[in-house]
């Protein structure tokens, strides 16, 4: 275990010190902290003498050294537009977007490993092919119009009455057809519950989870049909195997077969996925965010962007980073920990 | 083993006669598919025969007419069947141009990609060693990153060279370059991996004993055969490559207003959800996601059909 | 009574391409204890057969007719559970292949266990303190840390005796052994053949044993069933056969055997090959590679073109063959 742990952290430095190079790189060539300082109206001359005082003018590699110093007693520099350290900044806004992906983790562990595990198991069946169906769609909407018709739907209501109202049967079909709204889609309400430093949660009031359930829906909403596809053809492979033929051959329960034999085996190949598609959750928060104006990292980051805000842009690629390599890191782990083939060298055998 | 004949068919005839053609001609689905595709696409191309007025020709362009609801609703204007957006451009019009532009950057994106990909999984998964390890752990580290993210930041760091304004002329180019350097490695890994199952067959071997050049061996021998499953993941990562225009565009990282795609008419009238004039964002994302939809539904019946080794997670 | 009574069976499986009949009529019998040989080429429907034996044909195969009587119950018949009952307790299976028949992620003592528990009310202790005890049968080096490591951790030869161990695990009225030695290397095969033989005899278990290799139901079985194209087409005791089969097809294949042949000179093989059960050839699908399928004056003989040929009994043998059948005629007369 202890050598496979040390390859996993030697990797994930490797990876921290790439990223880190590139931050580097977009930090030194994109930023010209003496333009934020002071200013268009100093001389040239004064720029040059704050520029050598800065160490602006020193090698790459001295002055890589000295950002990578810093960054790791976390200071990444002051952002442009906040006026604060960065570091700062990102802390205010993170624990909005790991709710955010909490919330919508929540919602894809728990539909896509039922609604696959039954699509594998009755592959036929009429509700099977209308999840497959469904989820086929799903997976064909990009997350912002996924957030975009939720919003429609839900917080501003839908009024379509194709149906004469005067009998009662058109009366049902247009409420049928329509929606109420009026469910929240801005930002995260008032009623956040504090829990520590910076983080106010929306998980313990009514109030917040309203606020909460339109953009987690959004977030889930790609992944959950992806991972429902990818459990059932993980699922239904399992089942094509020879050791579940051996345990039917066994005269053991159905129930067995189905939730012990196959269920782990395809759990296997979902967990590592599941890892990779963290990533691309995180990117799917900057989309959620900007529909829902949802004050967390990905919002941040984006209003960075628009306002070239390099350092702040710059600390939440480092912090993203190190987000994803933690994960990664960690979901390799619970790997090796559920594979038994996967031993302490942490090759697979 | 089946001996080659001293006729062989003609090629049109031999694919008429394919497996692929004969299940074609009885999935409904994929016909139907196919059917709205290419009146997507027929309409994409021929856009600027097609539609109404040209998006692009401010002279056309009333302030007057903006925010005309689609025809089934009241307040309709004749003139402009799905309505107009909030610069009083017609939305049919617009939708037209925008499919053609999300489809040029889908397309040339996935054209790049496969460039990248195929090299670098060929070159890997035929050569070994140092180089392919050195090669799938950065295919491995960029995939951990997302490709959306990826092209997020890469977008970003372009808007930031180059200004908004160099950004929004070259936007078609960029997003290709863009999109096509985030998503190569999809097709790295189903090509190396296709290329060590072909690799080890005999008839690799069979190529080297007679002294053929790696080269011609790569070209000639392994990727044919690594061609089925490029072909399937292809028609995935257009889907996917349309998505990321889409997404890209949402953002403001992707196409201007000026010359919309349809990520950025939905971003455009998303403005104008609330006001109650849902059709300017919803009309071009129901045609999306249409585009999207079938594109996806093609891919899952190519891949029934041509049951490819494909690189999984 | 006999302890299985096959009897017509007919398995299809409805393909998009068209209905494949994988065995067709197939009818024998096994009594408590005996050990018979199902033998045929690689397509002939012996797979099928053994899978069939424990109803375990997967759509889209099904049972299309015939019945599979287990001391006089009908398992062509049988509801979901009483099956379970009969698998693994008195009938129990052994696989082709045990690098994938055991499960990856399950240690060794809980695929044991679980098959123990789902059969009887026992304790885990008890299942283990059962399940290390056939291990010791089956000759496992170490038994007690076996049962705690998983299947990657043993070679091939390992995980059949583990496997055969599992099959002995409820003391079955049969086993079933599809070729359980093809996946192994050639010194180990005879190994498992042995214990295997020795483990039915002194148990008093019934073995059906699934091969391509005459050489090991020669040594394995006492009788023996040849199939061709999804049909019987001989059995008997396997001695009879062995020294004296009647069916040109079982004589060819015997003929091909490397012991039968002089050292240094080519091995007899049979012309062709065997036809894709999905188009079998009409009559006797044996015609087409048949030496005797020509009559005395160089005419094909149309009764093997085009009748199945019916079951004629020689010796203790029963064949099917247009001209095994006339020979018979030939010198009753």
């Amino acid at each position: 275990m202890i050598a496979f742990l040390i390859k996993r952290l030697m990797h994930a430095f490797v990876v921290m010190f790439v990223i880190s190079v590139i931050s580097f790189a977009i930090q030194s060539n994109l930023g010209d902290p003496i333009q934020q300082m002071v200013g268009q109206s100093v001389p040239e001359s004064q720029r040059a003498e704050l520029r050598e005082e800065l160490g602006l003018n020193d090698s790459f590699l001295v002055q890589y050294g000295r950002f990578a110093t810093n960054a790791l007693q976390g200071d990444f520099g002051y952002s442009y537009f906040f006026n604060e350290p960065t570091t700062e900044v990102i802390q205010r806004h993170l624990p909005a977007t790991l709710e955010l992906v909490i919330a919508a983790t929540l919602i894809i562990v728990v539909f896509s490993v039922p609604i696959g595990v039954y699509c594998a198991i009755r592959p036929r069946s009429a509700l099977s092919r209308f999840f497959m169906s469904v989820s086929i769609i799903g997976i064909s909407i990009p997350v912002f119009l996924t957030a975009i018709m939720l919003i429609q739907l839900f917080a501003i209501g839908v009024d379509f009455s194709p149906f004469p109202a005067e009998t009662g049967w058109g009366q049902w079909l247009n409420g049928l057809l329509s929606t109420e709204g009026g469910m929240p889609s801005y930002g995260r309400g008032n009623d956040l519950t504090h829990l520590f430093g910076t983080w106010d949660s929306n998980f313990f009031s009514l109030d917040g989870l309203t606020y909460l359930v339109l953009p987690a829906v959004s977030l889930a909403s790609i992944m959950l049909p992806l991972f429902i596809r990818l459990i059932r053809a993980e699922m239904l492979e399992v089942l094509q195997s020879e050791y579940v033929k051996f345990a039917t051959a066994k005269g053991i329960s159905l129930k067995r077969i189905y939730f012990v034999h196959a269920l782990k085996n395809t759990m296997l190949p979902v967990i590592t996925v599941g890892g990779v598609q963290l990533g691309t959750m995180v990117a799917y928060t900057i989309l959620t965010e900007t529909v829902f104006q949802w004050p967390g990292m990905g919002l941040m980051f984006l209003e960075a962007i628009q306002r070239s805000d390099i350092p702040l842009i710059v600390t939440y690629l480092m912090i993203v980073g190190l987000i994803f390599v933690v994960t990664n890191t960690l979901v390799d782990l619970i790997y090796g920990l559920v594979n038994p083939t996967v031993k302490l060298t942490g090759k697979p055998a | 083993m089946t001996t080659t004949t001293a006729t062989t068919p003609s090629r049109w005839k031999r694919f008429r006669n394919s497996y692929l053609v004969y299940s074609f001609k009885r999935d409904w689905i994929a016909q139907f598919c196919l059917a709205i595709f290419l009146c997507i696409l027929l309409g994409a191309v021929c856009a600027p025969w097609l539609a109404p007025m040209d998006p692009y020709d401010l002279t056309q362009i009333n302030i007057l007419n903006s925010e005309l609801p689609p025809i089934w609703i009241d307040g309709a204007d004749a003139l402009f069947p799905l309505g107009t957006d909030a610069q009083g451009r017609d939305l049919l019009s617009t939708i037209l141009y925008g499919a053609r532009v999300s489809l040029i950057i889908g397309f040339g994106a996935v054209m790049l990609q496969a460039l990248i990909g195929v090299t670098v999984g060929l070159l890997a998964g035929y050569l070994g060693g140092r180089i392919d390890a050195f090669l799938m752990r950065l295919a491995d580290i960029q995939l951990s990153f997302s490709t959306l993210m990826v092209a997020i930041i890469v977008g970003a760091l372009f808007k930031a060279v180059f200004g908004g304004a160099v950004y929004s002329d070259y936007a078609v180019w960029l997003l290709v370059l863009i999109i096509g350097l985030a998503e190569w490695p999809q097709y790295a890994r189903t090509v190396r991996a296709s290329v060590l199952a072909e690799r080890s067959k005999e008839y690799v071997d069979a190529a080297r004993v007679m002294g053929y050049r790696d080269r011609r061996i790569m070209f000639r021998h392994i990727l044919p055969n690594t061609l089925s499953p490029i072909f399937v993941i292809s028609t995935v990562q257009i889907a996917n490559a349309i998505i990321s225009e889409a997404a890209l565009s949402f953002l403001g990282l992707g196409m201007p207003e000026t010359q919309p795609s349809l990520g950025s008419l939905i971003k455009s009238g998303f403005d104008y959800l609330q006001s109650g004039s849902w059709w300017i964002t919803l009309i071009p994302g129901a045609v999306l996601v249409v585009l999207v939809l079938v594109v996806n539904l093609l891919g899952d019946w190519l891949r029934d059909v041509m049951n490819p080794r494909l690189y999984k997670g | 009574m006999a302890l299985l009574e096959v009897s017509n069976l007919d398995v299809r499986f409805a393909l998009r391409q068209g209905e494949v009949r994988a065995l067709r009529d197939v009818s024998f019998t096994l009594d408590r204890g005996e050990r018979l040989g199902i033998v045929g080429e690689s397509g002939a429907g012996k797979s099928v057969a053994a899978f069939t034996l424990l109803n375990l044909i997967a759509k889209p195969g099904y049972i299309a007719d015939g019945s599979i009587r287990f001391e006089g119950n009908d398992l062509a018949r049988m509801s979901a559970r009483e099956l379970r009952r009969v698998r693994g307790n008195r009938i129990s299976m052994i696989f082709q292949d045990p690098m994938m028949t055991l499960n990856p992620v399950l240690s060794i003592g809980e695929q044991m266990v679980e098959s123990l528990k789902a059969h009887r009310r026992i304790s885990t202790r008890e299942a283990r303190a059962i399940a290390l005890h056939k291990l010791k049968q089956v000759y496992i080096p170490s038994p007690e840390t076996r049962l705690d490591q998983y299947p990657h951790e043993l070679s091939g030869g390992m995980r059949q005796r583990i496997i055969i161990a599992i099959a002995l695990l409820l003391d079955p009225d049969i086993i079933v052994a599809d070729e359980p030695t093809t996946a192994l290397d050639v010194t180990i095969q005879a190994e498992i053949m042995t214990l295997l033989r020795e483990l039915c005899e002194k148990h008093n278990v019934g073995l059906v044993l699934i091969t391509h290799d005459l050489g090991v139901v020669s040594q394995m079985t006492q009788r023996t069933l040849v199939m061709y194209a999804g049909r019987v087409i001989e059995q008997g005791p396997t001695r009879e056969i062995i020294n004296d089969a009647q069916h040109p097809y079982t004589q060819g294949l015997l003929n091909a055997l490397p012991q039968m042949t002089t050292p240094g000179s080519r091995l007899n093989q049979i012309p062709g090959s065997m036809p894709s059960l999905a188009n079998t050839p009409s009559g006797c699908a044996f015609h087409p590679r048949c030496q005797y399928r020509y009559d005395a004056s160089g005419e094909p003989r149309r009764d093997c073109l085009e009748e199945v040929p019916e079951f004629v009994t020689s010796g203790n043998c029963d064949v099917a063959c247009h001209m095994v059948r006339d020979m018979l005629a030939k010198e009753a007369s």
